[in-house]
């Protein structure tokens, strides 16, 4: 090609090669043969497992269907809904806290850099720091549920990380039926949106699909059994002060994006509205949070995919052992590192990535758009 | 009136939810064990009994000094690494950058749950198992999209005339960037290595799967595998994970402005 031909443009490329074959192989490479060893039995025959040359065999998604459908793998798909729960509560806390702290902190109070300080200071502390303070927080019998007694109450009961409580419980065989229903309502509220906006065709559209969509969930949804018999899945309360405890570290980086964005919009915008009258509610109603909506979806995209993630934290605040905090990220090493069922840790693995990878590459995608046509 | 009443109350809240924690640390940190019981969590020490640091720095001190060497490595080569990649993707776009560069920038999102096996048997394999530098290796190749990404936006910002001039003062591709790139890249570089600083300090998947040996353990494995025994006393891993925090929570008390450009940065658009 031409551009090679320039002595300089050379040198550029050959500067940025070696980067570009080391992500290729550590990425990429890695990715495809993770895929490949989730294809296989490897560490089902235990002789085999750490062999310096397994012997395996090629048994194609077997491992995939024994984690959604098969009898001893109930504890991944509980995993699967401890990091729906989670992330969640999660996402919603810290949107909540850092709106609040970023709004609280944008009228400018006396000690703003003070207080700024303080509220991002856990997003500098290694998730082992956090989990190793909180687990000691959060001692049934002290830290927490002892603050009560300062004010003179009787000290507080619930057993946080080890409790077994579960609650909002249902069956792994409805999953097709309640995802069906879930993403049915949101076509229907997508089609009145569109009607309201007198977007004819796109409402059409949208209601013919969730009715189909309900349709099919009531006829051919409600006879799709994965497993024989009933598996109660639910959200574990043991989340509770993980959740705490991750708001805690990660929510001044939603104040700091909040913040951003509400020191980007121009003070004669606020001017304008309130000489229109604009009350301080519509202000921020109409105008200020409109405009803090895109940081929102970056917020939650970037928090998703951390909770997707999330390892460390539990690791260090309940241990990897402990079963009601568990979840895919913590399964993939206990299934790899310590029970040598390498495959099926491989296929965890796999699940992650493609979770991962729905909520990461649409939005890579949009960035790198948006700044094509800057 | 009342609009300033919540404003502070909720400063107050907030505050109170944020240190708590920190009070906890300190004042357990600072109790003979014998004197920490779950009853009296909240409550100051009697005696202040500063041992526990002493003894958690003589547990912890070579874990740290292995923290410091994987750190400072592998940030010093992520980040000229970034610098002469950003380099190359803002100044000489070569062919097929459009579709190179996003595909580095998804390593940096990936869970790395996805590559562990292969990587595991990789660092294995070419000799640098339970080692620091395999540890170091990793750090660096997975801490490229996000270097490469701050510097490629940062140089973004240099007018490329500057270049084209410098270009026509017959100045080839290395001098352009010893002469004028470097130079202007100081903050860049600060930005880039106090995130990368703080990162991989803070790393534990890597350090508790690559590194067997306790020697060679990084100081977030210690301290996991000390709180996570359950016969110690509460005073050691307090002492420990301030030590941990120490040095991230240092280069954020200092140099905050910068630590939190990185944070944005992390968010993309940069």
């Amino acid at each position: 090609m031409n551009w090679f031909r320039n002595k300089d443009n050379l040198y550029g490329f050959m500067v940025i090669l070696p980067s570009i074959v080391l992500v290729g192989i550590f990425v990429y490479g890695f990715i495809g043969q993770t895929f490949y060893t989730s294809l296989t039995d490897w560490g089902r025959d235990p002789a085999q497992a750490l062999a310096a040359n397994p012997k395996v065999n090629f048994i194609g998604l077997e491992n995939y269907r024994e984690l959604f459908t098969g009898l001893i793998d109930g504890r991944f798909r509980q995993d699967l809904v401890n990091t729906f729960f989670f992330t969640l509560f999660f996402i919603l806390g810290c949107l909540g806290v850092g709106l609040a702290l970023a709004l609280t902190l944008d009228r400018s109070p006396k000690g703003e850099g003070f207080f700024r300080t303080i509220f991002l200071f856990p997003m500098s502390l290694s998730f082992i720091v956090t989990g190793t303070i909180w687990r000691w927080m959060l001692q049934p019998a002290g830290g927490v549920n002892q603050l009560p007694t300062v004010l003179g109450l009787p000290p507080g009961e619930f057993a946080w990380l080890t409790s077994r409580e579960q609650v909002w419980q249902f069956s792994w065989n409805s999953l097709p039926l309640i995802t069906a229903a879930v993403v049915a309502v949101v076509l229907a509220y997508i089609a009145l949106s569109a009607y309201r906006a007198g977007e004819r065709r796109r409402a059409w559209i949208a209601a013919v699909s969730a009715g189909l969509l309900l349709l099919w969930a009531l006829t051919i949804g409600r006879t799709l059994k994965p497993l024989p018999f009933d598996e109660p899945h639910g959200f574990n309360l043991a989340f509770i002060g993980i959740i705490i405890a991750a708001v805690w570290q990660m929510s001044g980086y939603t104040m700091a994006l909040y913040l951003a964005g509400l020191r980007g919009i121009p003070e004669e915008l606020r001017e304008a509205a309130k000489v229109d009258g604009a009350n301080e509610w519509q202000l921020y109603q109409r105008i200020i949070f409109p405009l803090l909506a895109p940081i929102t979806l970056s917020a939650m995209i970037i928090l998703g995919h951390i909770s997707l993630k999330i390892f460390d934290l539990i690791f260090a605040m309940a241990g990897a052992d402990n079963a009601p905090t568990d979840v895919p990220a913590l399964l993939m090493y206990l299934t790899t590192f310590r029970a040598n069922q390498i495959a099926k840790g491989a296929a965890i693995g796999t699940i992650l990535l493609v979770m991962v990878a729905l909520v990461i590459v649409p939005y890579l995608y949009s960035q790198l758009k948006r700044e094509v046509r800057r | 009136m009342i609009g300033r009443v919540l404003q502070y109350g909720i400063l107050f809240v907030a505050t109170l939810f944020f240190l708590l924690p920190v009070y906890l640390v300190v004042v357990t940190a600072l109790k003979e064990p014998a004197a920490i019981t779950l009853v009296g969590t909240w409550r100051l020490p009697e005696r202040w009994y500063w041992e526990s640091f002493a003894q958690a720095w003589a547990a912890f001190a070579p874990k740290l000094q292995n923290s410091f060497f994987l750190t400072l490595m592998a940030t010093l080569l992520s980040a000229l690494l970034g610098s002469l990649n950003g380099y190359v993707l803002s100044k000489w776009r070569f062919p097929g950058a459009n579709v190179i560069f996003p595909l580095m920038l998804f390593g940096m999102f990936i869970p790395y749950q996805a590559v562990l096996i292969p990587m595991f048997q990789f660092i294995r394999e070419i000799g640098l198992g339970g080692s620091l530098w395999g540890l170091i290796l990793v750090h660096v190749v997975y801490g490229l999209p996000i270097t490469t990404l701050i510097f490629r936006n940062y140089y973004a910002e240099i007018p490329d005339e500057l270049i084209e001039a410098a270009r026509i003062d017959g100045a080839g591709f290395f001098s352009i960037y010893r002469q004028v790139i470097f130079p202007l890249s100081i903050p860049g570089f600060v930005v880039v290595i106090i995130w990368q600083f703080t990162q991989i300090w803070n790393e534990f998947l890597f350090a508790v799967t690559l590194v067997s040996s306790p020697a060679n353990q990084p100081i977030t494995v210690a301290l996991a595998q000390l709180a996570g025994g359950e016969a110690v006393k509460w005073n050691l891993p307090m002492a420990g994970a301030l030590l941990a925090a120490l040095p991230t929570l240092l280069v954020y008390v200092l140099l905050g402005r910068y630590f939190i450009r990185g944070l944005l940065a992390g968010s993309v658009k940069g």
